[in-house]
């Protein structure tokens, strides 16, 4: 599973007015790589992060996602693709209120039209992997932060997607959350999963093993990181916060 | 996605407002309830007034006198004394599809027995009343064919009459005086009640049609005939032999207007038949209408709705739902509102139409097509009211959705 695109472009009208958000992206990304994409507000970021997501179409150009052309899909495949090989992470996490930790992970498997006789068993899975075992009966507004975040991985995982997309999804956590995510993603990584992370924080970025920059709908840089910085050990340099996971 | 599930979702989703859901069910409980209660009700009107019609005797033809024609002044039906007791005998004897006739000689008097006196309607009737009107005898015998030869003074007595003369005894064997005749009593007549226009139909004495003829009234000719059909799916042919046998003995030319008039209890029945079936349609067709405005209100909450949800929405979009999973969700809601309140209604609807029966006294009858067709059309309004929210929600893009606030 490869991401690429060629040339892509992505004009809105407003009015009499055109906005190019995207204008010319030529990008790939192998299976199992693990990418920040950073820039300004306003640079494209999240635009980008729809179509790859197929949340939404480029004007121009292609986009390939394991050789398929996606800007040809109608609403009907695209949703199919989101459920099979995408999962999202966003920075307000997204979780249906009201709603148990558990049904929400159970969530994309409603969609795909298999048995339902082991979704509950793969949901408690999931949420034991992201490390929230005994919190299944809850609901978002009594978990923290980054518990309702790693619900939100949870949810993303459970279909196992080939590719997480994962819009600032530390934007809303304190340092020590954060980190604690970036290192679920690392985990993740490992297992072969390709990650593509939106954010503006450097320190964040540097989690990846690359980095690519945008400004005005375009690439202006492209790096690998030399040395990523691990997680699991950054983690031990921080002080544990004694407000976590208390409630 | 399992239909069980999305009905598990959809209950959540109502279950989390409570109070709206409730309310906007009332609509379609209200509009339910009302249209078996007034179903109900228009067929227990039609139920009595057949019921009533049946007691008259369901095959029984009246014949009236025409109206007089006189110097171009018409007088109206029953003016003219056309009609005589041999025309009564040549109808039993010569229609093949009648079974029993008997003259009518019909007067009012004053009755006395003892020292109480009450006036009443005296009708003369040949023994076949007893069977062409189908009336039973409470208590004695009805007169024979020789009282009707001997004009002899007896009287069976309706209950009314009874009531009024002799509260509280036996009237057989007592003597009872009309118009200062004296007249035995032979026999009373099982109550029938009020019919359809409100009329006391227990308030008589019949007496043998001779006897009123020659000793109350000094008349020769008779007032009209009744006339039972061998069957009920007779009368029409009873009808036609009647009217052809008397314009033959009244030597009425053709081409000319008949001097007497044929009607059939099954003319009355139908009239008085579709006049109730009218009501009931014109009942259910106002009650139909509180069901569509149900319908409108639960339209209008799952607009709020799709609305209030536009963020849930865009997750499920996000997470795979497709438009046709969003539509199916939204519409099974709007369907379990409607249905559930089709069901509450329907429960209501016959309580209460029970409880006007109570409190009425009027027959009242929970029409089983009239519940299925309210429930049938209750999911109906759900899935037609619903189906333009639940498509707005299916339509919404996924992205705009996520960003909805």
């Amino acid at each position: 599973m490869f991401i690429s695109t060629e040339d892509l472009f992505k004009i809105y009208k407003l009015g009499d007015f055109e906005i190019n958000a995207l204008r010319g992206i030529n990008l790939f990304i192998e299976k199992s790589e693990f990418v920040a994409i950073m820039g300004p507000s306003g640079s494209g970021k999240s635009t980008l992060m729809h179509i790859l997501g197929c949340l939404d179409r480029p004007t121009r150009g292609r986009y390939l996602l394991d050789g398929e052309d996606i800007s040809l899909l109608d609403r009907n495949s695209l949703a199919r693709i989101r459920n099979s090989k995408i999962g999202f992470v966003f920075q307000s996490f997204n979780l249906l209120s009201r709603t148990t930790a558990l049904e929400n992970v159970e969530l994309p498997l409603l969609y795909n039209g298999n048995s339902s006789k082991d979704n509950i068993e793969k949901a408690k899975r999931a949420l034991s992997l992201v490390g929230l075992e005994g919190r299944e009966n809850s609901y978002p507004n009594q978990l923290s932060g980054g518990q309702q975040q790693r619900v939100a991985i949870a949810r993303a995982l459970i279909n196992n997607p080939a590719i997480i997309l994962a819009d600032e999804p530390t934007g809303n956590l304190d340092t020590r959350t954060s980190v604690e995510v970036m290192d679920i993603f690392q985990y993740l990584n490992k297992s072969g999963i390709t990650i593509i992370l939106i954010t503006h924080e450097k320190d964040i970025a540097s989690y990846a093993k690359r980095n690519i920059t945008f400004r005005d709908g375009k690439i202006i840089k492209d790096e690998i990181v030399p040395n990523p910085k691990i997680a699991k050990e950054e983690l031990l340099t921080l002080p544990v916060t004694d407000v976590k996971e208390t409630i | 996605m399992r239909y069980l599930q999305i009905l598990r979702v959809a209950y959540k989703a109502l279950s989390r407002n409570k109070m709206r859901s409730s309310l906007t069910m009332l609509g379609i409980i209200i509009g339910v309830g009302a249209v078996i209660a007034m179903v109900g009700i228009g067929q227990g009107a039609k139920k009595m007034v057949d019921t009533q019609i049946a007691s008259l005797g369901d095959n029984l033809l009246t014949i009236f006198p025409g109206s007089q024609f006189h110097g171009g002044v018409r007088s109206g039906a029953g003016t003219m004394t056309t009609l005589t007791e041999e025309d009564a005998k040549a109808i039993k004897e010569n229609c093949s599809a009648v079974l029993r006739v008997s003259p009518v000689v019909r007067t009012g008097a004053q009755v006395v027995a003892g020292n109480l006196n009450w006036g009443t309607r005296i009708e003369g009737y040949s023994p076949d009343f007893v069977s062409i009107r189908s009336w039973s005898l409470a208590s004695g015998t009805f007169f024979t064919d020789q009282d009707v030869r001997g004009a002899t003074k007896v009287c069976v007595l309706g209950k009314t009459v009874v009531d009024n003369l002799f509260p509280g005894q036996s009237p057989v064997g007592e003597i009872i005086r009309i118009n200062k005749l004296p007249f035995r009593v032979i026999g009373t007549l099982t109550p029938k009640g009020q019919n359809a226009f409100g009329h006391d139909q227990d308030d008589l004495i019949i007496v043998p049609y001779t006897t009123a003829q020659k000793k109350i009234m000094g008349i020769t000719f008779i007032n009209s005939i009744i006339a039972s059909a061998t069957d009920r799916k007779q009368i029409n042919l009873a009808e036609e032999q009647i009217t052809q046998l008397l314009r033959q003995r009244h030597k009425t030319p053709p081409g000319e207007e008949d001097d007497f008039r044929v009607r059939s209890q099954l003319d009355i029945a139908s009239v008085a038949g579709s006049t109730s079936g009218v009501m009931t349609i014109l009942l259910g067709a106002i009650a139909s209408v509180s069901l569509i405005v149900g319908g409108i209100g639960i339209m209008n909450i799952m607009l709020v709705s799709v609305t209030e949800r536009t963020r849930e929405i865009g997750i499920r979009m996000a997470v795979g739902a497709k438009s046709k999973d969003i539509l199916t969700q939204f519409l099974i809601e709007s369907m379990v509102l409607s249905l559930f309140g089709g069901i509450v209604g329907i429960i209501l609807g016959i309580l209460s139409s029970q409880l006007i029966s109570i409190l009425l006294h009027w027959p009242i009858f929970t029409s089983v097509p009239a519940v299925a067709l309210s429930f049938f059309f209750a999911g109906f309004v759900g899935v037609f009211f619903g189906f333009y929210p639940a498509r707005k929600a299916s339509n919404l893009d996924p992205i705009e959705a996520l960003r909805y606030e």
